[in-house]
């Protein structure tokens, strides 16, 4: 694959409710940071790839509201709705085809401005399942559960990654939710679907993030540490809950596949860095480690226990807090990206992963995690 | 690695105005089949899945996961796109990008929409500005009956110039055994058909079709092995100008003349009414298909009936204009603009029946949408450059 | 064979959308004072209705806010009269109704808004318009009634 960087990004601080903004101030102040880290103006910008979801947005065209904000007059620009790093994908692809020499992503979402669980509820089949009253909450309970029981993980072990996410994000000036907690603190919390309860589970966000990537000459044009795409691969499962084994998920091992491929990666728990995993919910960020291949099947319990996806820990997860600290659904991706790209670039400040050359981007698009996107990114000479 | 790319295959349900005896996802399973049967490909051939919607016409979030079943996406790398109208087109585009980007060799595009299940002109107010917009607009009707006003009184253009226009589409649909509106219309059937929104009568609109299309593109590692005539794409362009509608410029669709000018500079067309031998054109209503052909620099401003009166846009003309009957006979929104690309392809590949136009080396599609937005894109029987 | 379909029932999606700094001023000057205002770009100059953060074509943060007429010329219209059933309210619209397009004055853009068709005869592409204002004001744009034809 040729080279394509990422050269600039730029987020909104992550909050539970952003009052004074509408989706295209957001979408403005995360273009208008982007561009001034990659010390760029719109002209530089070829075209442009937006990230919404009409759902979230209540608004049937959402990628409409952010135009302006994008810098999107007179320019290219198409709409991916999806998780951030799908959206970020057919923005590289912008450029391997040739036709552009740099694309602006853009992700946004206000989980504020509606009811989260009937904006979730309508991902299910209007026939047979969202009458049932379904929604992200409950289908990542009866997943966490089929989870637990199958390789015996515990809610302790689920509990401990909400511990760490929460602490790692006391040094993310963007993130939500930065919290001492200790492990009584998660068990205690308020049960929201058994056997997730509220500090299991990522908060409510409004929040937007904006990236801007590049082919080789124009990095190299704009500035002297860019962050090469190594791999990058996703792969969707099956849609019917009952139609797959919740306890697996094997669309993750092949979009990670495809990416490890892509990047030269045979042996990711020594190989990677430090990873930017998308943990919905507690559970969720052992059963994507397992299926990253940073540990056995049915591992994940054990390797948080051992300390191993801290960030002194020999496969840091999540510095920033992950979306346990803050989920702005869509953004969140994107988000994940770009700390990645600021882990590589040792700019990630109080949460940087010290020689950090080689990282992972993850994002989940559907119910249950049924698909995902896989980013390897690495600097210079990793 | 990036690479040419092609259109090998395509296919499309028979468009109706109720598909009750479906639902979405084996709507969708009926259009990917014909496109695989067209390509002679099967699922495991396909390394990529593109499928797009309006959502809020079926009221199903995350449609690329829910369709999977019929999309054949299962196991693969499947994405979604949406922007409203040009969603169809809008996709087209994405095939075109994946497949070019190197990392796909063949990328099944799936457009569809089920507009029976809802009510279309309220939903398609919700793709406008909640605060700003939404109160006081009155769907694509009236969205469009606004700028109909402004070019006619721009030009002296009559309701008689625009009925012209249907009277050539409703005819064309007559040989287009997929289209949903097959019936010949007259111009005085046009003239007297009720009034939607002044000067917008039925007959002058787009109806609203329940219909599925799907669209393989491959790259030229393997478009000549699948296909005898794989329809290269040589550009595309669009621009999605306009975030609030009171921003709109409605002297001449803005949108498309910007899309056009690049697409032509890029493919080196520079005279598009000689050069070009078919358009498909995304056209949702009478007048759309005078103001717009102008807008693509066919002809001045305010020229197009001279045009379409005197027969250059008909099936025999020196240049037609949508063959199949475009979407004043059938529009099932999210995969109309996509449904414009297959029926290009179809023509240059020749396959396209009794709606066929003789020789067809170079076409364009596009499609049109959301708040006056357009993409464009051009395709050759020669490999470009 | 019998083919069932099956209803939404009584689904409901609702939001709080946010209005922004800009366009919160301008619905509460809408709602206490019946003034219309627009912000102008600080690149090009134009001024744009209703007042939003970031001017499209400059890509240019605006903060000048200026006070319009309530009045205007009239530069595109149509008259509805096919009833559908308004997402915002769920009640099937009454028709016929004029929908416009209005070039305020003092404005670069146009503001689109009903139009009141009591005379058909005097509706034309042109004529000079005045916003009409509700008596019981809410703070949003149906605080305005709808504009009426005061000129050629």
């Amino acid at each position: 694959m040729e080279k394509v960087a990422i050269i600039g990004i730029g987020m909104t601080k992550q909050e539970r409710r952003k009052k004074a903004e509408t989706f295209a101030d957001m979408v403005f102040e995360a273009v208008t940071k982007a561009l001034e880290d990659a010390d760029m103006t719109t002209k530089d910008i070829d075209n442009i790839v937006t990230g919404c979801n009409d759902f979230w947005d209540g608004r049937t065209i959402s990628s409409m509201a952010v135009g302006d904000a994008s810098g999107a007059w007179d320019k290219n620009i198409s709409c991916v709705e999806g998780d951030g790093t799908f959206v970020a994908f057919y923005g590289m692809t912008r450029i391997l085809s040739h036709s552009y020499g740099t694309t602006l992503v853009t992700a946004h979402s206000k989980g504020s401005e509606s009811v989260s669980s009937l904006i979730t509820n309508a991902m299910f089949d209007p026939i047979y399942t969202r009458p049932l009253g379904l929604d992200g909450i409950t289908s990542a309970a009866l997943q966490a559960r089929r989870y637990m029981d199958k390789y015996g993980i515990t809610e302790e072990q689920c509990a401990m990654v909400s511990v760490k996410n929460h602490r790692n994000a006391k040094n993310n000036p963007y993130s939500q939710l930065p919290m001492d907690l200790s492990l009584k603190d998660v068990l205690n919390s308020r049960m929201l679907a058994d056997p997730i309860k509220l500090l299991d589970a990522s908060p409510i966000t409004d929040g937007a993030c904006a990236v801007i990537l590049a082919n080789e000459k124009t990095a190299k044009r704009f500035t002297k540490h860019p962050v090469w795409i190594k791999g990058v691969g996703f792969c969707a499962d099956a849609y019917h809950l009952g139609d797959r084994d919740l306890a697996e998920c094997k669309s993750l091992e092949k979009a990670a596949q495809t990416a490890y491929k892509m990047a030269g990666i045979t042996n990711p728990f020594k190989e990677i860095d430090v990873a930017e995993i998308y943990d919905a919910f507690s559970y969720q960020e052992l059963m994507w480690s397992e299926g990253l291949g940073f540990c056995d099947k049915g591992g994940g319990g054990k390797l948080v226990e051992k300390g191993e996806t801290e960030m002194k820990g020999s496969i840091p997860l999540n510095p920033s807090g992950g979306c346990l600290s803050a989920h702005a659904v869509i953004a969140a991706g994107l988000i994940r990206i770009a700390e990645a790209t600021l882990q590589v670039r040792g700019g990630a400040g109080k949460r940087q992963i010290p020689g950090s050359k080689t990282a992972l981007a993850h994002g989940v698009n559907g119910p249950c995690g049924q698909s995902h996107c896989v980013w390897i990114l690495g600097g210079e000479d990793g | 690695m990036a690479k040419r790319v092609a259109v090998v295959g395509t296919g499309q349900t028979y468009h109706k105005s109720k598909r009750i005896d479906v639902n979405g996802v084996e709507l969708i399973y009926e259009a990917v089949t014909q496109a695989l049967e067209d390509a002679e490909l099967t699922r495991d051939d396909i390394d990529l899945v593109i499928i797009g919607n309006m959502d809020h016409f079926e009221g199903i979030n995350y449609v690329d996961m829910w369709s999977i079943d019929g999309s054949g996406g299962l196991m693969k790398p499947t994405i979604k796109l949406t922007t409203g109208g040009t969603t169809g087109s809008t996709l087209a585009i994405a095939g075109y990008q994946m497949v070019a980007s190197g990392l796909f060799d063949k990328a099944l595009v799936i457009g569809w929409e089920k507009n029976s299940e809802s009510d279309t002109t309220a939903a398609i107010n919700t793709a406008f500005d909640p605060i700003w917009d939404r109160l006081t607009f009155a769907g694509a009707i009236g969205g469009l009956a606004v700028e109909a006003s402004a070019y006619m009184n721009d030009y002296g253009i009559t309701e008689r110039d625009a009925a012209r226009v249907v009277v050539r589409d409703r005819k064309n649909a007559y040989h287009n055994p997929y289209a949903h509106l097959r019936k010949e219309v007259t111009i005085e059937e046009v003239l007297s058909s009720p009034m939607l929104c002044d000067p917008i009568k039925l007959l002058d609109m787009c109806p609203r079709s329940d219909g599925a299309c799907a669209v393989i593109f491959a790259s030229e590692d393997v478009a000549e092995k699948i296909t005898e005539i794989p329809v290269w794409i040589w550009g595309t362009a669009n621009r999605h100008l306009y975030t609030y509608i009171n921003d709109v410029n409605f002297h001449g669709l803005q949108s498309l003349k910007n899309a056009s000018k690049e697409l032509y500079q890029k493919c080196g067309i520079r005279e598009p009414l000689k050069e070009i031998d078919v358009i498909e054109l995304y056209q949702p209503y009478s007048f759309g298909g005078l103001m717009w052909l102008e807008s693509m620099g066919l002809c001045k401003d305010g020229e197009a009936p001279r045009l379409v009166w005197d027969g250059v846009t008909d099936m025999d003309g020196e240049l037609p204009v949508n063959p199949s009957g475009g979407v004043i006979a059938t529009n099932p929104i999210g995969a109309t603009g996509l449904i414009r690309c297959a029926e290009v392809a179809m023509q240059i590949m020749d396959k396209a029946g009794e709606h066929q136009v003789p020789d067809v080396k170079i076409a364009v599609s596009t499609g049109f949408g959301g708040c006056m937005w357009s993409d464009i894109l051009l395709y050759g029987k020669e490999k470009p450059k | 064979m019998e083919l069932l379909t099956k209803g939404s029932g009584e689904a409901e999606q609702p939001f709080q959308y946010s209005v922004g700094r800009w366009g919160s001023k301008f619905l509460m000057e809408l709602r206490d004072h019946e003034k219309l205002f627009g912000i102008r770009c600080p690149k090009c100059l134009k001024v744009y209705v209703p007042p939003r953060q970031v001017c499209g074509p400059c890509f240019q943060r605006m903060e000048e806010l200026v006070e319009l007429s309530d009045q205007g010329i009239l530069v595109a219209f149509t008259i509805i009269r096919f009833s559908f059933i308004d997402p915002e309210t769920g009640i099937t619209k009454p028709v016929p109704y004029g929908y416009g397009f209005i070039k305020l004055d003092g404005c670069d853009n146009s503001f689109q808004h009903f139009i009141n068709i009591e005379d058909e005869s005097k509706v034309k592409i042109g004529a000079r318009v005045q916003a009409v204002f509700n008596e019981d004001k809410k703070g949003n744009l149906m605080d305005i009634k709808y504009f009426r034809i005061i000129g050629e």
